[in-house]
């Protein structure tokens, strides 16, 4: 497995671990979720788990919150075990996919039910209360119903009923995944805003690359049940460890065998970012430093500001090539299509990554 | 046969009555549900229309005929009467205790059910719950019969440990209507406990609420609703029956009073008066239930 050393504390965090796992592991029956997790989440980090569904992300964020007991290895929560300890004898608050509200309580009851339960005297209560909402810019809907609200309101009263009770620890599972791309794009910025006001540690769980690398401090990318990597957002995506790491977090551009072994003159498994790509005719020169390799366009895919092209390489394999739409109109890009092209990058940018068996299995050390 | 699209299809008489009726929304309506409104109006509706005038005229035990001039003198002779008071407090007192009993037993029952067992498990209780009512009504309650009677099979396993069954009488109607009941108890707490999101439940532990604190806050009061459902039934069924009372008691209920009069005394517009009361004790209740959301449970 390939493991950043000890994490880097985020910027500007302090050096104390908010939340620590220890060997964590966690079976059901003979489906393995998740197997060997050590990781270490700085205090006031905003940490995001990425990976597709089923690789054991959610089944993690459970474990910390005390939904699912870990069938091996330890969850330290500031340094206090908390493993075997119910969801309510813990100091975190998860934000749920569903939100899951109280149907039956109005905003305002929702939003204090933690601090009711605490028995925090009625005045202070209020105050935190309208303050919560105030700070997801809810004021004045407390009378409501959840079920009048719309998603991206519930979404707000799910984020000011777990905030309220100024958790150690806020779990989101997936908390955008139920709005449209303008919504979810307005909330990423909001949420990484409410943390930075909060300094309370977020650890996001997300299968959206782009939700990850926009808004975390560190990523730790899961395969499997395994971490595959963790970093920051640029460490995973521009040093993937595994080919896992490099098709997940952007697009799969990885080289094997033979192309491989000409493009860095030695044996492996390679990436190469698609923007970092030159598009030339064959004639052209190739640039000083750069690799070069032909083929010919097989497809091309009209993106708006971007167009893709995926390039099938005469010496066997397929590159995708991401150009911006400077100067080219669709119709020009189009036309490529079928034609015989260069490509040439910077040697530098040819990263060399662990081949993984299958798209994850056991990973490489 | 050509169904080239955009052309006007050779339309056969029977495509022609389809598209007409396509155009017509209401229509559909109309032909969809004659045949049940029909049923509705005339038969239930019309039916209980007639007994409610009925209540208002009177019996003339001299000709054995009826007076049919309208009198509320039916219902000043129940209004002054203790006897039908007593009953009529009877009556409806034993259906809240028959419905609290149910709900008491059918709720951990149902939510044993509803979130506790396996998949299985559960299918196996919902059988269980439904067999009984495969089996006649009147088979189960000569059962009770046989199994509270003086040599009965309970006075037999309760006699060596020193102790006495109920006997026929008020406690063995409680208890028949309960054994009956359950069921219409037990099926909607059910329904309504598996609506409730697991989500909820997780996010009132997130947020530090014990189960008991859980229970309280956010499970009861969304089942609440359920409860009052399935209590539609207990209750309205215990108010209207008359044959577990007279099989297993010799107390008096506002069924046993209606069949005397009908049967026994051929007094016709009395019993009808008498049957309002059920009628307006049930009205009352639906608007309660409506009130406190069993609709939306149902």
């Amino acid at each position: 497995m390939t493991v950043s050393p000890t994490p880097s504390a985020a910027p500007g965090s302090p050096t104390r671990a908010a939340v620590r796992m220890e060997g964590l592991r966690k079976t059901y029956g003979e489906v393995v979720a998740v197997e060997g997790l050590d990781l270490e989440i700085g205090a006031g980090e905003f940490f995001s788990l990425l990976g597709p569904s089923g690789s054991g992300k959610t089944t993690t964020l459970r474990m910390i919150a005390g939904f699912e007991l870990p069938t091996a290895g330890r969850i330290l929560l500031d340094g206090e075990d908390v493993s075997q300890r119910p969801p309510y004898e813990r100091d975190v608050n998860t934000v749920f996919q569903d939100y899951a509200l109280f149907p039956h309580l109005s905003v305002g009851e929702n939003v204090g039910y933690g601090l009711m339960i605490r028995k925090v005297p009625r005045d202070e209560r209020a105050r935190r209360v309208a303050d919560a909402l105030r700070m997801v810019r809810l004021t004045g809907l407390d009378d409501r119903r959840p079920g009048q609200l719309s998603g991206g309101q519930r979404q707000r009263v799910a984020l000011a009923r777990a905030l309220v009770n100024r958790p150690r620890v806020l779990l989101l599972d997936e908390p955008l995944g139920a709005l449209d791309l303008k919504l979810r794009q307005e909330m990423q910025v909001e949420l990484k805003t409410i943390q930075q006001e909060v300094g309370i540690t977020f650890i996001y769980v997300t299968h959206d690359q782009d939700e990850a690398l926009s808004m975390s401090d560190r990523i730790a990318i899961f395969n499997q049940g395994r971490v595959e990597q963790v970093g920051s957002p640029a460490d995973v995506y521009e040093r993937p460890a595994t080919a896992f790491v490099a098709g997940f977090v952007g697009i799969s551009n990885i080289l094997e065998g033979a192309v491989a072994a000409f493009v860095t003159d030695g044996a492996g498994t390679v990436t190469v970012r698609p923007e970092k790509i030159h598009l030339l005719d064959p004639g052209d020169p190739v640039p000083a430093g750069s690799v070069a390799l032909t083929g010919r366009v097989h497809d091309v895919v009209y993106l708006g500001s971007d167009t893709k092209y995926l390039v099938e390489l005469d010496a066997g394999g397929t590159l995708a090539v991401i150009k911006q739409n400077v100067a080219t109109s669709s119709m020009e890009a189009l036309a490529l299509k079928g034609k015989p092209v260069l490509l040439a990058w910077d040697r530098t940018h040819t990263l060399p990554v662990a081949a993984d068996g299958a798209g994850g299995g056991p990973s490489p050390t | 046969m050509t169904t080239t699209a955009g052309t006007a299809p050779h339309a056969s008489p029977s495509r022609r009555l389809q598209a007409w009726l396509y155009r017509r929304p209401r229509l559909q309506l109309v032909l969809l549900l004659a045949l049940p409104l029909l049923a509705l109006v005339v038969a239930y509706l019309g039916s209980l229309g007639l007994l409610l005038i009925n209540a208002f005229w009177r019996y003339d035990p001299t000709t054995g005929g009826l007076d049919r001039t309208f009198s509320l003198a039916n219902f000043l002779q129940i209004a002054g009467s203790a006897v039908y008071r007593t009953i009529t407090l009877r009556t409806v007192g034993l259906a809240f205790l028959v419905t609290i009993t149910c709900a008491a037993i059918g709720f951990p029952v149902a939510y044993y059910m509803a979130r506790i067992a396996s998949p299985r498990v559960r299918g196996l209780l919902v059988v269980t719950i439904l067999l009984p009512l495969w089996a006649s009504y009147l088979v189960k309650v000569f059962a009770w019969r046989a199994i509270l009677q003086e040599q009965g099979v309970l006075n037999w396993l309760l006699r060596p440990l020193g102790l006495e069954g109920p006997g026929y009488g008020d406690v063995a109607v409680w208890l028949v209507f309960t054994y009956l009941w359950l069921p219409y108890m037990i099926l909607p707490i059910q329904a309504g406990l598996e609506r409730i999101p697991s989500s909820l439940l997780e996010a009132s532990a997130d947020l530090g609420g014990r189960t008991g604190m859980t229970f309280r806050r956010v499970i009861l009061p969304l089942a609440f609703p359920a409860v009052v459902a399935g209590s539609i039934f207990t209750f309205s069924l215990t108010l209207g029956d008359y044959i577990t009372p007279t099989l297993v008691s010799s107390t008096q209920f506002l069924g046993n009073v209606v069949q005397r009069e009908v049967g026994v005394s051929g007094n016709l517009p009395l019993a009808a008066a008498v049957a309002t009361i059920p009628i307006i004790v049930m009205l009352l209740y639906l608007f309660v239930a409506r009130r406190l959301g069993a609709f939306e449970a149902l």
